[in-house]
């Protein structure tokens, strides 16, 4: 017996093999394929093939105008739908030199906590899943449900909304909006901890995810792994702190910032993180300037001849924006810097070493969104 | 350091330079030949430490082809944008910078994949998310698909 097995055994030992992981796999959340290098279980090198869902979203915007654009950022990082259209809205906003009313503020940076906190939900359930606890997915989608019941009363969509138009919001708020929101928080704060009890603080998640994907501080920076990814690494790089816009500079929050690097680190991130977003929309809430919905804008926006740069907080990290206008009514150049392109570059340097299973949980922690890679 | 010291540093540093009007950061051009030099001075002097690579843009300026950098310094808190440009478009070559700041990588190819810039030195310099049998270079402006594209 010994024999028979032996030569096997040494033979997928001693050679390195590529498998696919992907485009069609339940953890890689999209049409991603991961060529994974293998020797055993042990992963050695790994190589991301993207482009599957590429539609070109930079080419098509240079025969967009700037209204139209921001329906397709919707289809960028769809978790982060809200955000990314803040992201256009405010770059013409400024390139415009146009002031928003107080209330559009308020009411943007709401949304934008509502938007991140049913992101993290998704991110929650799924990175249960990945790892094995189906309950997870339930809980998660569950509370998320209700933020996109708020969403659809209000915007009249649950996913993608282009609720934000340049100087803007598309329509007011539902009358019931403040309220569904206070009643939501009461409802999440408990659930929560439900969330610690079933998934925190659970033996077997963290022993499969404290000291796995470890990623230092620097290597963070230099790689550009931003957002709540970042962060579990040590690295201060919160947009809504260090370049805030909105009404993020009229509330108090905590950066949270944890320094192990590791996937239990980028997990915790997260999970404050949804506990912040609801301080943010508590402070608030009950604070809604009255006012217009909409600043004074023309019909047709054609952004003066230059160069314009603008960055937000996605759930997942910094989204930049950058135009180049020749003055016309579409943009000559436009480059979106999404999160999850830069995140995904990470993958491979932080998952050589080890098992095959832990890339699941590493790849889970990093949350990547695939069509903000492919764009 | 503000926008007047960083203007007299980088000249200091690259005389060749050309710093451009911008509304929020300096926006500085460099001859393609003086990029390597400039790119490693403001990630190693300390006090300039440009240790983040926020966007790496590949445009096509009709005429010229080429790239902007934005960096960023997390200890600084000053951001400076860096343009660079090749007037050869059949067969444009830049100088890479991803063993510099790593995120380049990735950018660089995507820049190479839509744009069809070859970055010199670059380890892995495949195209990313278009199809190896793609033909031509999407986000350039003389860019003609009578298959794919759709003209409105």
């Amino acid at each position: 017996m010994k024999e028979i097995i032996n030569p096997v055994a040494k033979h997928i030992e001693e050679e390195e093999y590529h498998i696919n992981m992907g485009p069609q796999h339940p953890s890689t959340h999209g049409v991603l394929r991961l060529v994974v290098s293998l020797q055993g279980e042990i992963v050695k090198s790994l190589k991301p093939h993207c482009g599957y869902i590429h539609r070109g979203i930079e080419k098509m915007c240079e025969k967009d105008t700037y209204p139209q654009i921001i329906h397709l950022t919707d289809r960028m990082d769809y978790l982060s739908a809200h955000i990314n259209n803040h992201a256009v809205c405010l770059l013409v906003e400024k390139a415009l030199e146009v002031e928003v009313p107080e209330r559009v503020k308020y009411i943007r940076t709401i949304v934008d906590e509502l938007n991140r906190i049913a992101s993290h939900q998704l991110w929650w359930c799924s990175f249960g899943m990945d790892l094995g606890g189906l309950t997870c997915f339930f809980y998660g989608l569950r509370d998320r449900e209700k933020i996109l019941d708020i969403f659809e009363q209000s915007f009249g969509s649950r996913l993608l909304h282009s609720y934000y138009t340049p100087g803007g919001l598309m329509q007011d708020i539902h009358p019931e909006f403040q309220k569904n929101v206070k009643d939501f928080i009461k409802y999440f704060r408990k659930k929560i901890r439900d969330y610690d009890r079933i998934l925190s603080g659970n033996v077997i998640m963290q022993e499969r995810a404290r000291g796995v994907g470890k990623l230092s501080k620097e290597d963070a920076i230099s790689w550009g792994v931003t957002g709540p990814s970042g962060r579990g690494s040590g690295y201060s790089c919160d947009v809504r702190k260090h370049h805030p816009y909105a009404a993020y500079d009229k509330v108090k929050f905590n950066e949270v910032l944890l320094h192990e690097g590791d996937t239990l680190a980028r997990y915790m991130v997260r999970m404050h993180e949804m506990r912040e977003s609801m301080n943010i929309i508590e402070q608030l809430i009950d604070n809604i300037p009255a006012g217009d919905f909409s600043a004074k804008m023309k019909a047709v926006i054609k952004l003066p001849a230059g160069e314009y740069f603008q960055r937000v907080e996605a759930a997942r990290g910094t989204l930049a924006v950058y135009v180049i206008s020749d003055g016309n009514k579409t943009p000559f150049r436009m480059k979106f810097r999404s999160p999850n392109f830069s995140n995904l570059s990470v993958l491979d340097h932080v998952s050589r070493g080890c098992k095959i299973a832990d890339l699941v949980a590493i790849g889970g922690s990093l949350d990547l969104v695939i069509p903000d890679i492919d764009r | 350091m503000d926008r007047e010291k960083l203007k007299e540093k980088i000249q200091g540093l690259v005389p060749e330079i050309l710093p451009e009007e911008n509304k929020d950061f300096l926006a500085v051009t460099v001859p393609a030949a003086q990029l390597r030099k400039l790119v490693l001075a403001l990630r190693n002097e300390p006090d300039l430490s440009f240790d983040f690579l926020v966007c790496l843009t590949g445009v096509d300026w009709g005429k010229e082809l080429g790239v902007v950098y934005h960096f960023e310094s997390t200890q600084h808190k000053h951001m400076l944008e860096v343009k660079v440009k090749t007037a050869d478009r059949e067969n444009p070559v830049l100088e890479t910078v991803c063993d510099i700041w790593r995120t380049a990588e990735f950018h660089e190819r995507e820049v190479y994949d839509l744009l069809g810039i070859r970055f010199n030195n670059h380890p892995d310099l495949r195209k990313i998310f278009l199809d190896e049998s793609w033909v031509g270079y999407p986000l350039r402006k003389d860019y003609v698909d009578d298959v794919n594209f759709v003209e409105l």
